[in-house]
């Protein structure tokens, strides 16, 4: 017998009164500022004047005569050498939670967090005073060895490198810890147990069932980490460096915020933002073409 | 025999395995704490103790001093209950906006369905940076358009308003409105498709047996899909409320009076202002800090799966 169910085989227009509190705020909030902001970006507009129309010469400002967009493409490319770090660390700390009988997970897993949930301008600042060369944790540590450590936030040659640490204290123990943990949890046990009966040492069975067997996390987590890259930055800079010294920790996103919330360059920020867009669009694709070879689902 | 094997094999190694994997363990959860402790012990030395060139953790004269001085001298307090309102609007508003449409993709059929939800996914990986110099603009036009619409004579929409002439109330769009502050987090693309993703693993069933009873749309989605989803929804909500009370940018290019600024940006202020007082700045973190790790701890269970949940399917 079959049942005829009302309604559900034809158009349903009340749908689009579910839809419209969530589309209107689409429309108005996103899609349009996304169209909005491509055509600014042929324009010049100092927010007070009427905008002119320039073409591409924002873009080809941007990516010929303007140094400092590169100095800072480069900031955003070295703050991003703690990538790896961090997605390396999170694998080990994951591992090591991983392991059958380990009592205290939960324990573990909730200060391993914390960072991450405490993350934002508090945590900036607080780093802050933690690198501070005087009476920062760091140096205090340092000098019991007798080291005289670098006045870290201040020196351009250990400003990026002061992020970066700070980076991996925040975030190896946050979302992507989870990930792997998870991925973890889901590699069948039996699979371990032939491998140790043909005599397989925990290297050996790590690069042979776990490593194959969570690429596609690993391959998610990278992809996601370099989106948030590239656009990342600013709030750590603009609390604990003012970009500086010299430059040497602005990044992309920072200098679409000068421009755009500063300089009032609305036409030049939108057409940073389109670039930065690019990039992190090609570099998404590369990561995607290199990454599905040998990835089943 | 059997027994012999068992305890070679597992017993003895995995104990010194165990006593490592512990060692490291411990070892890397105090680097995670030992900020943290900085920060609280900080917040409750005096002056002097706070600026020694050495660590201690427990200071000789603690005070709780630093707490009552940023809560009612830096108007810590406004910051706080602005944080709070703000993020809790965002959180209901999302909950529903949200929770509203996804239904709508996941179980409803109507014209354009796919390609407005093809639009939804699309902007998704567009940055925040390319959105927010309209959004900006768009906000600071605003109250322009309606005074010229609405009030042209006095300009009510630009105007500071107070109750009972001090308590500062903000204006009533535009830079330095509550409306701007929560406005454009009112609903979410990538919400919208978590839910959708959860929605769809709902069995059909309950609701056809709805439909059958002669159920509308609305009861269907009040009564069976979102008792169903409270895990989901909880989900969502903890991930907005955190996003929400650290979002730093946007509260930022929109606030120019301290009164309405939200708790990151006050304590931006602060730290620029008092750059001695550090002591009194750590009091103001760990305030700033305990609702989002109170979140954390309580709705760990649904963050955490939250999190697995979505990249497994992703």
């Amino acid at each position: 017998m079959r049942i005829s169910l009302p309604n559900s085989k034809q158009i349903q227009w009340g749908a689009y009164l579910f839809l419209l509190p969530n589309l209107m705020g689409f429309l108005f909030f996103i899609f349009v500022p996304v169209l909005a902001s491509f055509a600014l970006s042929f324009f010049n507009w100092n927010y007070l004047t009427t905008p002119q129309f320039v073409g591409l010469t924002n873009f080809k400002t941007l990516l010929f005569h303007d140094p400092q967009f590169w100095k800072y493409v480069g900031n955003t490319v070295y703050l991003m050498g703690g990538i790896p770090i961090n997605i390396g660390l999170s694998l080990v700390l994951a591992i090591l939670l991983d392991k059958t009988g380990l009592k205290g997970k939960k324990f573990f897993r909730t200060i391993f967090f914390l960072p991450t949930a405490a993350s934002g301008i508090a945590v900036y600042i607080l780093w802050k005073w933690i690198l501070n060369a005087q009476y920062g944790l760091f140096n205090i540590i340092l000098s019991w060895f007798g080291i005289h450590g670098p006045d870290w936030l201040l020196d351009s040659n250990w400003s990026k490198p002061s992020l970066i640490i700070m980076g991996i204290w925040i975030s190896m123990g946050g979302i992507n810890f989870l990930l792997y943990l998870a991925a973890l949890q889901n590699i069948p046990k039996h699979l371990y147990d032939a491998a140790e009966i043909d005599g397989a040492g925990s290297w050996k069975k790590f690069w042979n069932i776990t490593w194959p067997l969570i690429r596609p996390t690993t391959f998610f987590i990278v992809i996601m980490s370099v989106i948030a890259g590239f656009q990342g930055g600013f709030a750590q800079a603009y609390v604990m460096t003012k970009g500086g010294p010299a430059g040497s920790t602005t990044t992309i996103d920072y200098y679409i915020f000068n421009n755009a919330y500063v300089n009032f360059k609305m036409g030049f920020a939108s057409s940073i933002s389109w670039t930065l867009f690019l990039i992190i669009f090609i570099f998404t694709l590369i990561n995607w073409k290199l990454g599905k070879n040998g990835i089943e689902y | 025999m059997g027994l012999n094997i068992n305890s070679r094999y597992n017993k003895s190694p995995d104990f010194t395995k165990n006593v490592v994997i512990y060692t490291l363990l411990i070892a890397l959860s105090f680097s995670m704490l030992l900020p943290i402790l900085v920060l609280i012990s900080t917040s409750v030395k005096n002056e002097k103790e706070a600026l020694k060139s050495e660590l201690d953790f427990i200071p000789e004269h603690p005070t709780l001093n630093n707490y009552s001085k940023v809560w009612q001298e830096v108007k810590m307090g406004r910051a706080f209950m602005n944080s709070l309102i703000v993020s809790l609007i965002i959180v209901l508003g999302q909950l529903v906006t949200c929770s509203m449409a996804a239904f709508a993709f996941a179980r409803l059929k109507f014209p354009w369905r796919d390609k407005i939800f093809f639009c939804y996914i699309a902007t998704m990986m567009i940055p925040a940076a390319v959105i927010m110099i309209p959004v900006f603009i768009l906000t600071n036009s605003i109250p322009t358009f309606l005074n010229a619409a609405f009030s042209p004579g006095n300009k009510i929409f630009s105007v500071d308003l107070f109750f009972k002439g001090t308590f500062y109330l903000g204006r009533i769009a535009g830079i330095n409105s509550y409306f701007a502050l929560v406005s454009q987090g009112l609903f979410s693309a990538w919400g919208t498709f978590m839910l959708r993703q959860f929605f769809l693993s709902i069995p059909k069933d309950l609701e056809d047996a709805a439909r059958l009873d002669g159920c509308g749309l609305w009861r269907i989605y009040r009564h069976v899909i979102i008792p169903l989803s409270k895990p989901a929804l909880a989900t969502l909500g903890i991930f907005v409320f955190m996003g929400a009370w650290k979002d730093f940018m946007w509260p930022l290019i929109v606030t120019t009076r301290q009164d309405i600024m939200t708790l990151p940006v006050v304590l931006q202020l602060l730290q620029g202002e008092i750059s001695t007082d550090w002591e009194v700045l750590m009091a103001g973190m760990v305030i700033a800090l305990l609702p989002t790790i109170l979140i954390f701890m309580l709705g760990q269970r649904y963050f955490v799966k939250g999190i697995q949940m979505g990249a497994l399917k992703g």
